[in-house]
């Protein structure tokens, strides 16, 4: 303390007194400021918006027009909303290789980061169904795959096949298969109805129920075990009909023609 | 066909080297000639002759009465019964008394006909040569005796017993069929030609029940692009004829901007562009629900006949016979979705008394 006092009339002291002041002040003023965290989001969500932007202006404008208005060769994106471009561009569905009845799902070039900024710039042109989180479509209740099936046989089974494999729709069109989609992916369809796909919204089915049905697909195409040992492709009766008809009767006539062939009638001649 | 054949492989120019010929010694191709004819024991004795007289006609009189048991069996067992029977494990009394009846109704007029022949119809062997396909009068003359010889010793005329008791169980045994054909018509009720909605009015309407949620829906619920099933309000999947029910009653909603509606009627029927269309296949009933959202087709998955719902489910593809009937939707006061009257046409697959 004595050695403080004794420098206090130095000529210094005034500036260490100041800088000291100074610290204290901006320290509080940091510790006690309302943190601008909001700021800081919207920020990297019109960072995101961007980029998104630059990145819809190279892959996605020439058939949806600069600002995803639309034109005669692709749709108008205003009020799709990000699940949509997630699911599109995350299947590889879009940017479409060649229009026709069906755009097929193919190897996605996009990074999920670029995925995320695209559907940032689309979700901006106007309000829609959003990126679901994980918890939205990961059932961890085992009473959902059940629930799941009833639903998947009322509203799915009918163009997906009731195993999930997909099936023939009308000028070329089809139902994809279901096996090894993601679960995300799934959820996105059914919020958002893709293609010749009807949507399912929360009014009609509600969250809880396409997490159920989630549930139930990833079971049916990737869990499921087949106690029977065959499937025949879960088609139904054609690969089974064809199964009976080339194998079974074709083991009974060669058993038919064997047995005639050893009779005691045969023996003799 | 006949100059087809050469003159010496036909059996005149063989000469009369018929069975009875002695064959060559040593020659392969002999004909072994029958074996002697061996009497069965109701040839020779007349009272087994008798009875197994008795027996082909028990048979036939066991057929009459399976039928008459098939027809009480249709009549008196509740078809939902369901018994346990050893081999086969739970199954439906009904289904299984009618197999049965029928069975044996089948089964013993075949024993009977099988055993009639066996026992007491002549076994005598009779060589038949080969001949061209074209028979002569000489031949045609022969097979009318031949026939005559049968009919005479079958004794056909002689054994009325069986002869009887043949007509009627062969009479009886087509009854069966002529009572199945019952469940086909409407008579005497006319539940084909209407649905659970038929319970809806204009003071009390029926709420259009989301199958998925067992709730009523809004207007605004049903957006464009989507596909909600819907059911009457007031039925259950627990009641015990759902199945039965939602055969007739299941409901596809498909809301189409207006504008895009090209049926008038079809969108003054609807609300809002919300339409409601009877699920079921005009062609044989399938459910059909493979809505395209874009093109508004709805496809069936069984014989591909194809709807146009955005013109009032006119068929542009496939063997259906006409389009889906629409139900005449609205809202009620709290805005919920209903019906006031029933389908104004039988819903699923044609019949005959179809209006339009």
């Amino acid at each position: 303390m004595k050695k403080l006092s004794a420098r206090r009339r130095h000529p210094l002291a005034a500036l260490v007194v100041l800088l000291l002041a100074l610290a204290a002040t901006g320290g509080l003023y940091a510790a006690f400021a309302p943190a601008d965290k909001a700021q800081a989001d919207v920020a990297a969500q019109s960072l995101a918006i961007d980029e998104g932007k630059k990145l819809f202006a190279v892959g996605c404008s020439s058939c949806h027009g600069l600002n995803g208005q639309g034109s005669s060769d692709g749709p108008s994106l205003v009020g799709v909303g990000s699940a949509a471009v997630d699911f599109q561009v995350g299947t590889g569905r879009m940017p479409a290789q060649q229009p026709g009845a069906q755009v097929p799902s193919k190897k996605n070039i996009y990074s999920q980061a670029e995925i995320d900024q695209l559907a940032a710039f689309v979700a901006s042109l106007g309000p829609g169904p959003v990126i679901p989180t994980e918890e939205q479509y990961t059932s961890t209740n085992p009473e959902d795959l059940s629930k799941g099936g009833e639903l998947f046989r009322t509203n799915c089974a009918q163009c997906h096949n009731f195993a999930g494999q997909g099936g023939a729709l009308t000028q070329g069109k089809y139902a994809p298969s279901l096996e090894g989609v993601d679960a995300k992916h799934i959820y996105e369809a059914m919020q958002t109805g893709p293609q010749n796909m009807p949507s399912f919204p929360d009014t009609t089915m509600p969250e809880e129920q396409k997490k159920q049905i989630v549930a139930f697909v990833r079971h049916t195409t990737n869990d499921e075990p087949n106690p029977g040992g065959l499937t025949l492709g879960s088609l139904g009766p054609v690969t089974e009909g064809l199964f009976g008809w080339i194998f079974g009767l074709g083991t009974l006539i060669a058993v038919a023609i064997w047995v005639a062939a050893h009779t005691t009638k045969a023996k003799k001649s | 066909m006949s100059h087809d054949m050469s003159e010496e492989k036909l059996p005149e120019s063989h000469g009369s080297a018929g069975h009875h010929e002695v064959a060559a010694h040593g020659d392969p191709f002999a004909d072994p000639g029958l074996p002697a004819h061996q009497p069965r024991r109701t040839d020779i004795d007349e009272r087994a002759a008798q009875r197994a007289e008795r027996q082909v006609s028990l048979m036939f009189v066991v057929s009459m009465l399976a039928t008459v048991g098939f027809i009480a069996s249709y009549v008196a067992i509740d078809p939902d019964k369901i018994v346990y029977i050893f081999p086969l494990g739970h199954v439906s009394a009904l289904n299984f008394a009618l197999g049965m009846t029928l069975g044996v109704a089948l089964f013993c007029i075949g024993a009977g006909a099988v055993h009639w022949a066996r026992t007491l119809m002549s076994d005598h062997e009779i060589p038949a040569e080969r001949h061209p396909i074209e028979a002569d009068d000489e031949v045609r003359a022969d097979v009318i005796e031949q026939f005559r010889t049968g009919a005479a010793e079958s004794g056909f005329g002689r054994r009325k017993m069986i002869r009887n008791t043949l007509i009627g169980s062969m009479a009886l045994v087509p009854l069966s069929g002529v009572v199945l054909l019952r469940d086909l018509g409407p008579l005497p009720e006319d539940k084909l030609e209407h649905t659970g909605w038929r319970e809806a009015t204009d003071v009390k309407p029926l709420q259009l029940i989301n199958m998925n949620t067992n709730q009523p829906m809004k207007a605004e619920d049903v957006i464009v692009g989507s596909l909600t099933f819907a059911m009457p309000e007031g039925l259950s999947t627990h009641d015990e004829d759902f199945q039965q029910q939602i055969a007739k009653d299941a409901l596809m909603l498909v809301r189409i901007a207006p504008e895009d509606i090209k049926d008038t009627e079809s969108r003054e029927k609807g609300f809002e562009g919300i339409l409601a269309y009877s699920k079921i296949c005009t062609h044989v009933g399938c459910p059909i629900s493979l809505y395209e959202q874009q093109t508004h087709h709805a496809l069936c998955p069984c014989h591909q006949s194809t709807f146009d719902l955005a013109d009032g489910a006119r068929v542009i593809f496939g063997p259906a016979g006409h389009p889906l009937p629409q139900l005449k939707i609205t809202t009620d006061e709290k805005g919920f979705l209903v019906a006031t009257g029933d389908f104004d046409e039988p819903v699923g697959p044609s019949y005959w008394e179809r209006a339009r």
